[in-house]
């Protein structure tokens, strides 16, 4: 029998999702600041109005849903998936009123691409667009990256069960120190430490080249920000390829590969432990799968003779392939140029770096390389028991910060979260095709966007129609979320519905 | 008159020789070139658009001399053009949120996959020329947003009068 929601459920959820949106409305001072600083009256006049709408609607639900109960599972999950929709929104309304997009759809669009460290844009005249709305756009993927319901461990919550239920909602299950709440502090701490660092790097490199002081590190800070948090935004609309430099790209390989790594890994080396990394399934996966993709779409690119010399081919090839298994999506050449240019091979070889993704416990989207080593540990350990007498007995382990033997139920769950990833990229990708596009450059965007990758192909325009829009940013949220979350809110509408 | 048209025939050959063998004088824009990569690529082509971002000027090698990077958007793309130092010049505005950018015409080989600068798609300037100037733009504040700011915060404070009522 299927329980129908109490009153007290929703009480609950309404309460700690006002506590998020209070800490979302906090996020917006800092655009506020910029515009005061960079004098641009309207922009920060739009975040006025957000800040404003955020701060009712947070404390409404607040005052409303009062309660001093925990969460348990089901609300957790719940609150984490609302949490991101209801963001999407709240953050759309200062890009909307910004003038740069079409549709409120398309500015929530931008935003759920943004919180999701996706990248896909349909932001127009890219170039014109003030520092205010620019620095949001690339302060969605570092608030979206490192997880809402993480700002809300690390400023709201002391200590509660309910903390953990919400961090696991939003795609992690790994905790990096015993207490989820240190946890969540030590994911801000790195990424604020790497922020500092990144934004002098490039500010520097940015110098270097031509860019105007001020402009090096707004251009470094953003860069930085959707680099780290694999989300592939850019100040220009020209993305990596404005800066027409080696030197700022291999900066922001550096960048996006950091920033595609278990946040495990940044804890052992931070403590000390760097055989962590050479020993680890996950890097060690990642590397291989880096150099199978990359051998495939360099085959691709030499096949058709795409780029004249082997120099030129490694540096676009190569660029493209780890913004893709990074899930980054930034790009140095155009859109247009992939379908145009780089032929079936070398796409396949980039969606399958897309599809398969970064890190667990990283900002990374797609399947995860900890998931592509178990079923490949999975495989080979099937391959041994099919090739071994009856009565031998197969064990297998793997090295994930400790030695850990592989159960059937470990893979099980595994293999389903890796299920559920293909049918979305195939779902989007069918979705796209009803629509008249073609199947490789449909399979393309639709994996881009719920790997939370952000490379596109041309089909992410403005023109594009209502329902893929529509079809993208529930992949995007599907994707980000890691599907449990999402499926605890669509179990929770079936009760809403069917339940007595 | 032999003379004058063997010199003709050597200018001939120069001409076709040197240089590339069909230019796009009437100016094309940056969708047509994205779409026809392959078509374009080494051709003399015309491109103007609006300078957007930074000029990015880059310093002088041993073999060439100062150059510099301009962005020039043509309302669909961006696309980079490659020029000598001196003829970025005579840019004295840049596109950004407060300001229009000249507009250039750009007259260049346009490059898919530039051999000089790593497989860039990129133009090489040969000569440019401004269109029109570029403006800072006035910005006044928009009265239907402070408006509506002030209701916002007229219920903000409305809510925050009645919260403290319930305490009483």
């Amino acid at each position: 029998m299927i329980l129908k929601p109490r009153l007290e459920d929703l009480k609950i959820i309404g309460f700690y999702l006002g506590k998020i949106i209070l800490g979302l409305a906090l996020t917006m001072l800092v655009p506020i600041l910029t515009g005061v600083i960079s004098k641009e009256i309207n922009p920060a006049m739009d975040f006025i109005i957000a800040f404003q709408i955020s701060i009712l609607l947070g404390l409404l639900l607040l005052k409303i849903c009062h309660t001093d109960k925990d969460l348990n599972w089901m609300q957790g999950m719940i609150v984490v998936s609302l949490s991101w929709i209801i963001a999407m929104v709240l953050s759309a309304v200062p890009l909307y009123l910004s003038g740069h997009y079409g549709s409120f759809l398309d500015a929530c669009f931008e935003t759920m691409s943004g919180l999701t460290t996706t990248g896909l844009t349909l932001v127009q005249d890219l170039d014109h667009l003030s520092y205010t709305h620019n620095l949001w756009r690339h302060l969605g993927p570092f608030i979206g990256g490192q997880g809402i319901a993480v700002i809300l461990l690390s400023l709201f919550v002391k200590g509660t069960s309910g903390a953990l239920r919400m961090y696991v909602g939003e795609g992690r299950d790994e905790k990096l120190l015993p207490n989820v709440i240190h946890t969540a502090r030590f994911i801000w701490l790195i990424s604020i430490v790497y922020l500092v660092i990144g934004t002098i790097a490039l500010g520097i490199v940015g110098i270097s080249i031509g860019l105007k002081p001020a402009n090096a590190f707004f251009h470094g800070a953003c860069i930085f920000m959707a680099g780290f948090d694999t989300a592939g935004f850019a100040p220009q609309s020209q993305n990596i390829l404005y800066y027409h430099s080696l030197i700022f790209e291999i900066v922001t390989i550096i960048i996006m590969i950091i920033g595609s790594l278990n946040f495990n890994f940044h804890y052992q080396l931070w403590a000390g432990n760097r055989k962590e990394t050479v020993k680890n399934i996950e890097s060690r996966t990642f590397f291989i799968s880096i150099m199978l993709t990359f051998f495939i779409v360099a085959i691709g690119l030499n096949q058709l003779g795409v780029y004249p010399q082997a120099i030129a081919l490694f540096r676009k090839g190569f660029f493209q392939l780890i913004s893709a298994h990074t899930t980054t999506g930034y790009m140095t050449v155009y859109s247009q140029q992939f379908i145009a240019e780089w032929g079936s091979l070398a796409l396949v070889g980039l969606i399958c770096a897309m599809a398969l993704g970064g890190c667990i416990c990283s900002t990374a989207g797609g399947i995860k390389m900890l998931r592509v080593g178990i079923v490949c540990k999975a495989f080979k350990e099937d391959l041994k028991r099919i090739i071994m007498p009856e009565k031998a007995v197969v064990i297998e382990k793997f090295h994930h910060i400790k030695e850990i033997f592989m159960e059937d139920k470990q893979v099980r769950s595994v293999l389903i979260i890796t299920l559920a990833y293909i049918i979305l990229y195939v779902l989007g990708a069918l979705v796209g095709m009803f629509y008249g596009y073609p199947f490789l450059e449909s399979l393309f965007e639709s994996t881009s966007a719920a790997a939370n990758v952000g490379l596109s192909c041309g089909i992410t325009n403005i023109a594009m129609p209502a329902a893929l829009k529509v079809t993208y940013i529930i992949q995007m949220w599907a994707g980000r979320l890691e599907f449990m979350s999402v499926f605890t809110i669509l179990g929770f509408l079936v009760a809403a519905i069917k339940g007595r | 008159m032999k003379i004058n048209f063997k010199s003709a025939l050597i200018i001939l050959f120069f001409v076709v020789l040197v240089y590339p063998r069909e230019s796009f004088a009437q100016g094309l824009s940056s969708n047509e070139l994205l779409k026809n990569t392959k078509q374009y690529d080494g051709k003399l082509i015309t491109y103007s658009g609006e300078v957007i971002g930074d000029v990015m000027l880059r310093k002088a090698s041993k073999a060439s001399a100062p150059n510099a990077w301009v962005n020039i958007n043509d309302g669909e793309n961006a696309l980079g053009v490659w020029m000598d130092a001196s003829f970025a010049k005579i840019i004295n505005y840049a596109g950004s949120y407060k300001t229009r950018g000249d507009h250039l015409e750009v007259t260049g080989i346009f490059h898919r996959a530039c051999l000089e600068h790593g497989g860039d798609l990129d133009i090489h300037a040969q000569a440019v020329r401004k269109l029109t100037n570029g403006s800072m733009v006035q910005e006044a504040a928009n009265s239907g947003k402070i408006n509506l700011s002030f209701v916002l915060l007229g219920v903000l404070l409305m809510i925050w009068i009645l919260s403290l009522f319930r305490k009483k």
